[in-house]
Parts: C-alpha cells; sequence; structure tokens
C-alpha cells in the first residue's frame, strides 16, 4: 500500500473515513506488534536466539568468564594504555624499551617483529603469532597506571563498535574463536628459561563457550560506570 | 640436524644445523661472519641486530627454521647500502666507538631507521636506537653520527 | 718518593706516591720496579735503577711505510690503543696515516712502568705510559736521524724530520722505511730530548680513533670471535650459591645432543663445576641446560641482601676502625641538634655486565700451552695459566685481544677465568677450548662492587659551614686477606682504602672528621668497579655538601668553591669552568631544575653540571654540562668520549633495575630484563663537556666521570620533590 502524505498531513487524512478507520487500526495493530516486539528485545529480560534462551543473569555471569580471561596476563599484557607492552606475569613492562609505536607494531629497528616471529620460539623463549602487536589504544583494558579496568569498564569498550573495529556480537564470538592472536594465548610457549608460561583461567574452549552465552544473552554489561 | 639455504648479504649459503639454533650462531659460527654479536641472548641488548627482509631482526631469539627464504643482510654486507654506507661513514667521523662491541647493532637499527625515516627527530632517534644496550655510553654520539648521516643522504 | 701514608692523621697523602698506590690499588697489583713499595721505610731515599725498554718491542717500521705501534695495555673502550700510538707518533714525526697499533702479548717489556704488572686499572693508561711511549718515539727517531746522518755523512742536528721523512742538508730526504732496517742495528740512545709543547702535532689535538672503521663494519674481532681450527666450546653448570661443590651429576640426557665432546668436574677458586665441551655454542648451551647437577650447598652462607643490609646497619651504628682522626672527635657534641644533619646511605651490589660476557680461549700443549684472553691483567693471568698447568709462566705465550668493555670485571685478583679456562684445557691437550660465560653465568658470577652502608652526621657552624664530620663505611674488602702486595699499601688499620677513598680524601675543609670503616665478610665475590671506591662515597658527599649549600640558601658552586680547601687545585679549576658553562641552569623551563656534583679520581678531577625533569615518575635528563682537569690533554676528543660515555656508566645505579640482589644465596638477576642499565632514553640527550687549559702533567680520564652524575641527578631531583634520595637504585622519585 503506497500512503503518501499530503501538505497538510498524515497518510491517514487522505482516505475515505471508513478506510481511514480500518488502515488507521491495521496501522496501529501492526505498529503496535512492532513496538512490542522492539520491546521485547530491548525491555525484556529475555532474548533469543535460537532455541535457548539467556537471562541477562546468566550473561553476566559469562560476562565475569571472559573478563578474567581478557584480564589475565597472555591477554591484557598487549592491552594497555600506555605506549608500552607489558611482559611476565607480573605483567612488568616490556624490557629493552620497547614501545607501540604508531600502529602497534613499534617503531622502524625496535618493531614487534624485531623479535616476535610467526611462531613461537621455544628454543630461545620468545612468543610468536601471526602479524605479533599490540592492541589499539581504543582496546586498552588497563589505565595509565597499568591496573586492569573495571569488568563495566572493559564491557563498555568491548561492545562499543566505534572502538572495536565494529564488531558485534557474531562478530567477538568469532573474534574470540579465530583470531590467531586470540588463540595464542592457549599455546603461548616456553620462557627463556624453559619452563611454560601460565594459561589463562579458561580452556579456550570454555572462553568461546562463555563468549556465546554473553552474546547469546545479548552482551549485557555489568551496571556503574 | 637439518639444511637450510640461506640468503645472506646476496649470497645463497648452505648450513647443516639443529633447526633450534638461533640465527646468530649460525651466522657466527657456520658462515663465520662474526660482525654480529652475542651480548645477552634474550634480544634485550640489540648486540645481535641483522636486517632480515629489511625488517631489524634480533637474530639471537630467532631460529634458523624460522628464516626461511627472507634475505638477510648483516653489518659485513650493510656498506653495501647507500644509507649503511653513509652511517658507517658518518660513525667513524663523529668517533662514535668506544670498545665497539654493541656497535653493528646500533649501526644496523639506525640504518632501519634511516630507511623509513629520511630525517629523524631526537624523539624518532631515541625511540628507535631505545633498545640497543651501550655500556660505555657512546648515544650521544650515536644520535649526532644519525642526524650527520641523515644530512649527507638528503 | 715514599709511598706509604706517614700516619692515619695525615690526609694529605703525598701526591706522586698517592697516584702510584691508588693506580696500583684499582686492579690488585705488585710493586713498582721504581717504588719498592712494601719495604719502603722513610729514612731509605735510593733512586730506582732506570727501566730499559727497547724500541723494537714497541715499534715496527715496515718496509710499506706501515708503522706498527705495540700498546702495552688492554684496549677496552677507553682509547688507549690510539692514544699512547699518538704519542709516540708525535714524537717520531710519523705519518699519522701509516700507523697501525696492536696490542702487546703478555711479556716483561710491556708491564706498567711504575706498577710493574701488565696491566690496566686506576685510569692509569696514559699517566703511567706518557712519558715511556714519548721517549720511545724520541728514541726511535733519533736513531732513524742517526742513520740517514751516517749515509749522507753530515751532521745529526742539520736532518729534521716530518710526517716519516728524515731531511738532510742540500734537499736530500729519506723516508723512515728506507732507513728503518739499519736504524734497528744501532744501540737506543739513553737519554733523548722530548718535544716542547708547542711542537706538538697530535698529542693536545682531537685525533680520531685508529680501530672506528673497523669496529663499524664488523671485522674488528674481539675475543669471542676468535676461531681456531678445531677449536671447542665450553660451558660452566656453576654452582647456585657461591663456593657450592658438585656432588654428582646425570649427564645422560645432555651428552645425547648432537656436537657434544666432553662432560667432567673442574674445581673453581671456590667450590666446583660442571664443564661441558661442545663443537658449536648452541650444542654446548643445549646440553648444559640439560645436565641435572647435584650441588652440596652445605657448609657454606647462603647471603640475602636484605639481611645483609639490616646487618650492615646495625654495625653502622658503631664506630669501626678507625681511617681519618682530625680534631676534636667530640666537636659534635658541642652543636645543637638543628645545626646536625644525620644520614644514611643504601647502595647495592652493582654487576660490571660489559657488552661481551667473560670468555677466553686456551691450548694446553703438555709442555707449553697458548691463551687468547681479553685481559685486564696479562701479566698475572699468564702465571696463573702457567700454575694450573704445571708449567713457568714463560712457556704460557699469552695473547691479548680487545675485549668488549671491561670496566673492572676482567681483573680479578685471583685470576678465577683464566683459571677455570686452563683447568678444561687441561682435559683435552692439543685441542684449542672457548670458555664462555653466557650473559647469565656472567651477571650470576659475582665480583660484584661491594654493597656498602654509610652513615653520616654533619655539625654546621654558625656560617653554614660544617665543622663535624662523623663518618662510618660498612662494606666488603676485595683486597683483605688476599696476600697481594698491595695489601701492604692499601690497608692500614685495617682500613681498606679502596672502600674509603672519596672521603678520606675529601677536598672540603672540615676541621674535625672521624672516618672509621667495617669490612664484614659475605660470601659473595667482590671486586673494583669502574671508579672505585669514588663511586659511593662522591655520592655520599656531593649530596651531603648540597644539603649544606641549600640550608645556607648559597648557589651549589659557590659554596663548594667556599668550602674547598685551598690546595684543591683541580677541583677548584673544574668547578669554575663549569660554572662559566654552565648558565643554561639559571635559565631553565618550569619543572626543570639543575644539580651539581664534582668528584676526583686518581688526579683528575670532573664537575658536573645537570639538567632534569621528571617524566613518568623517572627522572629525565635534558642535558648536562662536565668540566674536566686532567693535567695536559692528551686527545681532548678521546676525552671527550671517555667523559660522555663514563657519566652514562654512572648513571646505571639509579636506573630502577640497577641492583644486584640476593635471596637464600641465589644472585635473582641473570640478564638485562632485571639488570637493566640506562638506554638512551635513559640518558642526557646532549653532554657538552669542557677541558681546563693545562700543561700539567697528563692524568687519566676512563674512571673520574662515573662517580659525579648520580649525586648530580638526586641533588636536582630533590628540587622538584624535596626529597632526599640516598638508598639506591633510585627504585621511586
Amino acid at each position: 500500500m503506497l500512503l503518501r502524505s499530503r501538505r497538510t498531513g498524515s497518510v491517514f487524512d487522505q482516505a475515505a473515513p471508513n478506510a481511514n478507520r480500518i488502515l488507521r487500526s491495521v496501522t496501529v495493530i501492526l505498529v503496535a506488534c512492532g513496538a512490542g516486539l522492539l520491546l521485547m528485545s530491548f525491555a525484556s529480560p529475555q532474548a533469543r536466539h535460537g532455541d535457548r534462551a539467556r537471562t541477562r543473569t546468566e550473561g553476566l555471569v559469562a560476562w565475569q568468564q571472559v573478563y578474567s580471561v581478557l584480564t589475565s596476563p597472555r591477554c591484557i599484557n598487549c592491552h594497555t594504555a600506555t605506549n608500552y607492552p607489558q611482559q611476565g606475569d607480573d605483567r612488568h613492562r616490556h624490557f629493552a624499551t620497547v614501545i607501540r609505536g604508531p600502529e602497534g607494531k613499534g617503531v622502524a629497528g625496535l618493531n614487534c617483529a624485531s623479535c616476535h616471529q610467526e611462531t613461537n620460539a621455544d628454543s630461545t623463549g620468545v612468543p610468536g603469532g601471526h602479524n605479533w602487536h599490540l592492541a589499539p589504544l581504543s582496546m586498552r583494558w588497563q589505565d595509565l597506571n597499568d591496573e586492569p579496568l573495571s569488568s563495566v569498564a572493559v564491557c563498555r569498550a568491548i561492545t562499543d563498535q566505534s572502538k572495536n573495529h565494529h564488531l558485534d556480537g557474531p562478530g567477538l564470538l568469532k573474534h574470540h574463536e579465530d583470531e590467531a592472536l586470540v588463540r595464542w594465548a592457549w599455546q603461548p610457549g616456553r620462557r627463556p628459561d624453559g619452563t611454560m608460561r601460565t594459561l589463562p583461567p579458561l580452556t579456550h574452549e570454555e572462553f568461546v563457550a562463555a563468549t556465546r552465552r554473553w552474546v547469546e544473552a545479548g552482551t549485557p554489561c555489568p551496571p556503574g560506570r | 640436524m637439518a639444511t637450510y639455504e640461506l640468503n645472506v648479504n646476496g649470497q645463497r649459503k648452505q648450513v647443516n644445523v639443529d633447526p633450534t639454533t638461533p640465527l646468530l650462531w649460525v651466522l657466527r659460527e657456520e658462515l663465520k661472519l662474526t660482525g654480529t654479536k652475542y651480548g645477552c641472548g634474550i634480544s634485550a641488548c640489540g648486540a645481535c641486530t641483522v636486517h632480515v627482509a629489511g625488517i631489524a631482526t634480533r637474530s639471537c631469539v630467532v631460529p634458523v627454521s624460522l628464516i626461511g627464504d627472507r634475505p638477510i643482510v648483516t653489518i659485513e654486507g650493510i656498506g653495501n647500502d647507500p644509507v649503511g654506507r653513509a652511517v658507517q661513514d658518518a660513525w667513524v667521523e663523529k668517533d662514535v666507538v668506544q670498545c665497539g662491541y654493541c656497535q653493528s647493532g646500533q649501526i644496523m637499527s639506525a640504518v632501519a631507521l634511516l630507511k623509513t625515516t629520511a630525517r629523524p627527530t631526537d624523539a624518532n632517534i631515541e625511540q628507535s636506537l631505545g633498545g640497543n644496550l651501550c655500556r660505555c655510553g657512546t648515544y650521544v654520539r650515536i644520535r649526532e653520527a644519525i642526524k650527520r648521516a641523515s644530512g649527507q643522504l638528503t | 718518593m715514599r709511598a706509604t701514608p706517614k700516619d692515619e692523621t695525615d690526609m694529605h697523602v703525598n701526591r706522586r706516591s698517592f697516584l702510584c698506590a691508588s693506580a696500583a690499588a684499582a686492579g690488585g697489583l705488585l710493586v713498582s720496579l721504581y717504588l719498592d713499595l712494601s719495604a719502603a721505610a722513610p729514612e731509605r731515599n735510593q733512586a730506582p735503577p732506570a727501566k730499559v725498554y727497547p724500541p723494537e718491542a714497541f715499534v715496527n717500521i715496515r718496509p710499506d711505510g706501515k708503522i706498527v705501534i705495540t700498546v702495552n695495555r688492554l684496549e677496552v673502550g677507553q682509547g688507549a690503543q690510539t692514544a699512547l700510538p699518538m704519542i709516540l707518533a708525535d714524537e717520531l714525526d710519523a705519518d699519522w696515516s701509516q700507523v697501525i697499533a696492536q696490542l702487546a702479548p703478555a711479556g716483561e717489556l710491556y708491564k706498567d712502568p711504575l706498577i710493574g704488572i701488565q696491566m690496566i686499572g686506576g685510569s692509569c693508561s696514559i699517566p703511567n705510559s706518557f712519558q715511556q711511549y714519548r721517549e720511545l718515539g724520541a728514541k726511535t727517531r733519533a736513531m732513524l736521524i742517526a742513520t740517514a746522518a751516517d749515509r749522507w755523512g753530515v751532521p745529526a742536528d742539520q736532518c729534521r724530520t716530518k710526517d716519516s721523512v728524515v731531511y738532510g742538508p742540500g734537499n736530500r730526504s729519506a723516508r723512515y722505511a728506507e732507513l728503518a732496517e739499519d736504524a734497528a742495528r744501532r744501540p737506543a740512545p739513553t737519554v733523548v730530548q722530548l718535544k716542547g709543547a708547542s711542537q706538538f702535532h697530535l698529542i693536545g689535538k682531537p685525533v680520531r680513533r685508529l680501530d672506528s672503521r673497523a669496529k663499524c663494519d664488523g671485522s674488528q674481532k674481539f675475543s669471542l670471535d676468535l676461531d681456531l681450527p678445531g677449536m671447542l666450546i665450553a660451558l660452566l653448570a656453576r654452582p647456585p650459591v657461591f663456593g657450592g661443590r658438585v656432588r654428582g651429576f646425570d649427564d645422560r640426557e645432555a651428552r645425547n645432543v648432537s656436537g657434544v665432546r666432553d662432560i667432567f668436574e673442574i674445581p673453581l677458586v671456590t667450590g666446583s663445576a660442571v664443564a661441558v665441551v661442545a663443537d658449536r655454542f648452541w650444542a654446548a648451551k643445549q646440553a648444559r641446560d640439560r645436565m641435572k647437577v647435584d650441588w652440596d650447598l652445605s657448609g657454606i652462607d647462603h647471603p640475602d641482601s636484605l639481611q645483609l643490609f639490616a646487618k650492615y646497619k646495625e654495625i653502622a651504628q658503631m664506630p669501626g676502625n678507625i681511617a681519618v682522626r682530625l680534631g676534636d672527635e667530640h666537636a659534635i657534641d658541642h652543636i645543637p641538634a638543628s645545626d646536625r644533619i644525620q644520614a644514611e646511605y643504601e647502595f647495592p651490589y652493582l654487576a660490571h655486565a660489559p657488552m661481551e660476557p667473560l670468555n677466553l680461549t686456551v691450548r694446553y700443549d703438555r709442555d707449553r700451552a697458548e691463551a687468547w684472553a681479553p685481559s685486564q691483567i696479562a701479566t698475572w693471568e699468564q702465571a696463573a695459566i702457567a700454575e694450573v698447568l704445571g708449567l713457568r709462566p714463560e712457556q704460557v705465550t699469552f695473547h691479548v685481544l680487545a675485549a668488549g668493555g671491561s670496566f673492572g670485571r676482567r681483573g680479578t685478583t685471583d685470576s678465577h677465568f683464566v683459571r677455570e679456562a686452563a683447568a678444561i684445557a687441561q682435559r683435552l691437550p692439543g685441542t684449542p677450548v672457548k670458555l664462555i660465560y653466557t650473559r647469565e653465568d656472567d651477571m650470576k658470577s659475582g665480583y660484584y662492587r661491594p654493597m656498602f652502608v654509610h652513615r653520616v652526621e654533619v655539625g654546621i657552624g654558625p656560617d653554614g659551614m660544617p665543622i663535624t664530620w662523623k663518618h662510618v663505611i660498612v662494606g666488603q674488602s676485595f683486597v683483605i686477606g688476599t696476600g697481594v702486595i698491595q695489601e701492604a699499601i692499601l690497608v692500614k688499620n685495617g682500613v681498606d682504602r679502596l672502600a674509603t677513598e672519596g672521603t678520606d680524601d675529601s677536598p672540603y675543609t672540615l676541621p674535625n672528621m672521624h672516618l672509621s670503616v667495617h669490612h664484614p665478610k659475605a660470601n659473595v665475590p667482590t671486586l673494583s668497579h669502574r671508579s672505585v671506591g669514588y663511586g659511593h662515597n662522591s655520592f655520599v658527599r656531593e649530596t651531603l655538601v648540597d644539603e649544606l649549600a641549600t640550608r645556607a640558601k648559597a648557589d651549589p658552586i659557590a659554596y663548594r668553591l667556599k668550602l674547598l680547601k685551598p690546595d684543591a687545585k683541580k677541583f677548584r679549576t673544574s668547578l669554575t669552568l663549569l660554572d662559566q658553562k654552565s648558565g643554561w641552569r639559571h635559565r631553565l623551563p618550569r619543572n626543570h631544575a639543575s644539580g651539581i656534583a664534582c668528584s676526583e679520581y686518581n688526579g683528575t678531577c670532573v664537575a658536573c653540571a645537570v639538567e632534569v625533569s621528571i617524566e613518568n615518575k623517572r627522572p629525565r635528563m635534558h642535558r648536562a654540562t662536565l668540566a674536566v682537569d686532567c693535567g695536559l690533554a692528551v686527545n681532548p676528543l678521546s676525552i671527550e668520549n671517555q667523559m660522555q660515555g663514563g657519566l652514562v656508566f654512572g648513571l646505571t645505579q639509579l636506573m630502577a633495575n640497577g641492583a644486584i640482589t640476593l635471596k637464600d644465596g641465589h644472585v635473582e638477576q641473570g640478564n638485562f630484563d632485571r639488570y637493566a642499565p640506562p638506554y638512551m632514553p635513559d640518558t642526557p640527550v646532549s653532554i657538552d663537556v669542557h677541558i681546563v687549559p693545562s700543561a700539567e702533567q697528563p692524568t687519566g680520564v676512563g674512571e673520574p666521570p662515573v662517580p659525579v652524575i648520580a649525586p648530580a641527578v638526586v641533588n636536582a631531583l630533590f628540587r622538584l620533590t624535596r626529597k632526599r634520595y640516598r638508598s639506591l637504585p633510585l627504585t621511586t622519585v
């Protein structure tokens, strides 16, 4: 139905009064359904994905699990707010005055790639992965004092599409599942002293599953700032 | 043990070594190119810096098995490059060296900088050379030499 | 020329003997051939026998015109390999472009002419060989002239020389290369005329280093680069606590590494270790990583830095062995508490960490041996190898190779490193074995600058000048108990001078001074470290003087000039020159401050002004100005280089990770990730150096700049934070 508005007013004015009344009712019902659907997806505590319902509570629990991984050393060491990466379980500043550089890849003469290759070098203790570089500052999960940001702060940052390279929920899930540097965290290689680097608190499978539950819940963030 | 064919300073070289051997020790012991130095073994000092596919690379931590066919340039070969030659000349002109042990790495890092930034600022120099350790403390002269080389090249 | 200080109250040690004594001090050395220091008694007054240095052992003029000059010093970066040839070439009137330098092997003729050992240490290369190399050059020139004069039948005094050519009357000329063979057959003259300063064409000029190009194109060979046919590489599995012994080891996995040749135990100076020998470095390292060694760590002390500091601070409460007792030690009692400053200082162990880790090569051939080493004390180490191998020193050919830095590490009194290499070589006769310390081995191997605690109380007079200075120092001595001859020179009344220099020879007027020292023992080997005792003593002195100046509301340079003793000449000249050249400190931007400090080392004085701000909670250095009085400046370019470099070296103890610490006997730092010396961003962007013009005897410059920077920086920081920093390293600002 093509409804054209005239100079004088709404589409409801141009038809015959009876048709107009029907039209108005149908429109109202259609709008009401649409509004109802809308209300259900934003205001309702329930969301749907496939057949499995995820409550907001479930989603927040899942988020906390995701957060525990994001702020573990293997991940957070490259999500800094400063012009340097961190190293080690104690997350100290990376040695040799290594710095971020304009694209998070270091600077000429001291690139990430100067030492970090496409795979771990266990014989010398240097970790490696495809395109080794720092996460952009928009994806910082620490403050300028190298303290991890709060759960709500990280959640907001990670769900802000203007900051996260336009990843929506499914995009985030895929990132956690497939991205080489993310997967590296579970095969972080050996330190120079030969010992294995510690892993994040969940397995990769658990991490992906928690991410999925969080996304199914509509990527809720905890309250607060 | 495994055999690798490496491209070093424009020449093809075949070596038969343990795959985990860092490139540094392949260069020094198999190819007798001792200009690249061992200072720490954990990439913290830069004395082992070479160029791999044009990127300044700390050869003490890169196993030879990860090099592939990427071309390698060492301090022995960098003088064939106009930027390398200008840097070496500037180093001599400015009397930079003292013991000299770190200087191969300093020069290789400086060349990498000048190849991407023809007119580096003090901040550029400090960032790019900031990972090269010199216990003799020649940093001030390194800064001056880089600026001189930049001036000669541009 | 008496060397022994008269008594403990005399702070004005004879200048020359002071030079010898401190030159003797820094490396652990023997008797000078000129001064019989151990047997000296005040009433003896014999002139020492003249030492003869045959020119042919030092100068070789080749037929192609190249002039090879042999340098009796290890080159560690300090530039002796250029400066000594310069000195000789100047008197020789050699064509400098034809000069090549080489390092002398261990040998009688190459011993330091004053100290009697072939060594570097105490910044003595120039002061002790200046005259020697001048004479060598002059003698050689005289022999060349005499040869030409004979050929031409003309009087020698009608000949002159320039750029490797002798010119005679009537347009005659002959190149040195043509004359050299005949000249070498002539006896060397016993007396020669040296140039007047106005005739120098090299000395006093900024001459670039001879070894620069080779160090820029990869062709310079260091000890680690030595490659000999059949050479094997050895690494040591060392005990984790000093003095630990091998109880047993399991080498099955290690022997499975391809390229491993042998694995066996060797004794160490204390304790023992396991040598892993392979045909490549990487094989040796992998094999060593797979070794399972059962260490016996019983019966030895397991030192802990925190416990040691606590113990030292306790000991420092009581006076120790008296080093200086001047005036009235109870004068402090008459000074009100508000006019006293009490301060306690902590200095950690420091590692030398030269860029080239310890290494050397030895080949044992049963009735002789050959060694290649970057040795700071060549004749001692030659003798140590001989001792281990059951040979006489003359049976050991000892080549000295250029070193990638040292700062004192390659000159121990016990020659531990060469002994280890000899013990390994002995097991593999006929095979050259290169013993390498990895960076971890090097850093954990001990022989550190000792840790120190200083406890000072200064009483201030109504004019703001100090009246009394009471000072207790606590720290290990690496001389006491070694039995070497310089122990008698350095250690008096239980006080090792190497721990008190900088305080016991304070340039400031102090009517009352009481300095005493404790030398506790700790199971940590210690050693000279570039600038030795001045490194910590100057820090204490210059930060306290800064406090005094602040209280007196005086400019820090003006205050020092006022406080200096009348005869502190070089302090005065260097501070005055600094004042002239550091006008910038009165025109600093907001949030920047300047700091001043000065120090002496073996007759050279350096004064420093540094500009500091605080960035990211660390001191950021913008500019430093140094003024130095080193007598005649032999090579101003080299001096500038040493001043700049020494300043950077002196910053190590300000770095956040600038300390070696021990916990339960284990050294906690193994590499530059945990012991981080200054990188370029940690250092001043510019360092300008100014030399006081002087015609006096040249004094050394390798160590003098090191002690000034740390106190200058913290003095500047005080102006920004109002805090005094007395505990190093500087972890928080």
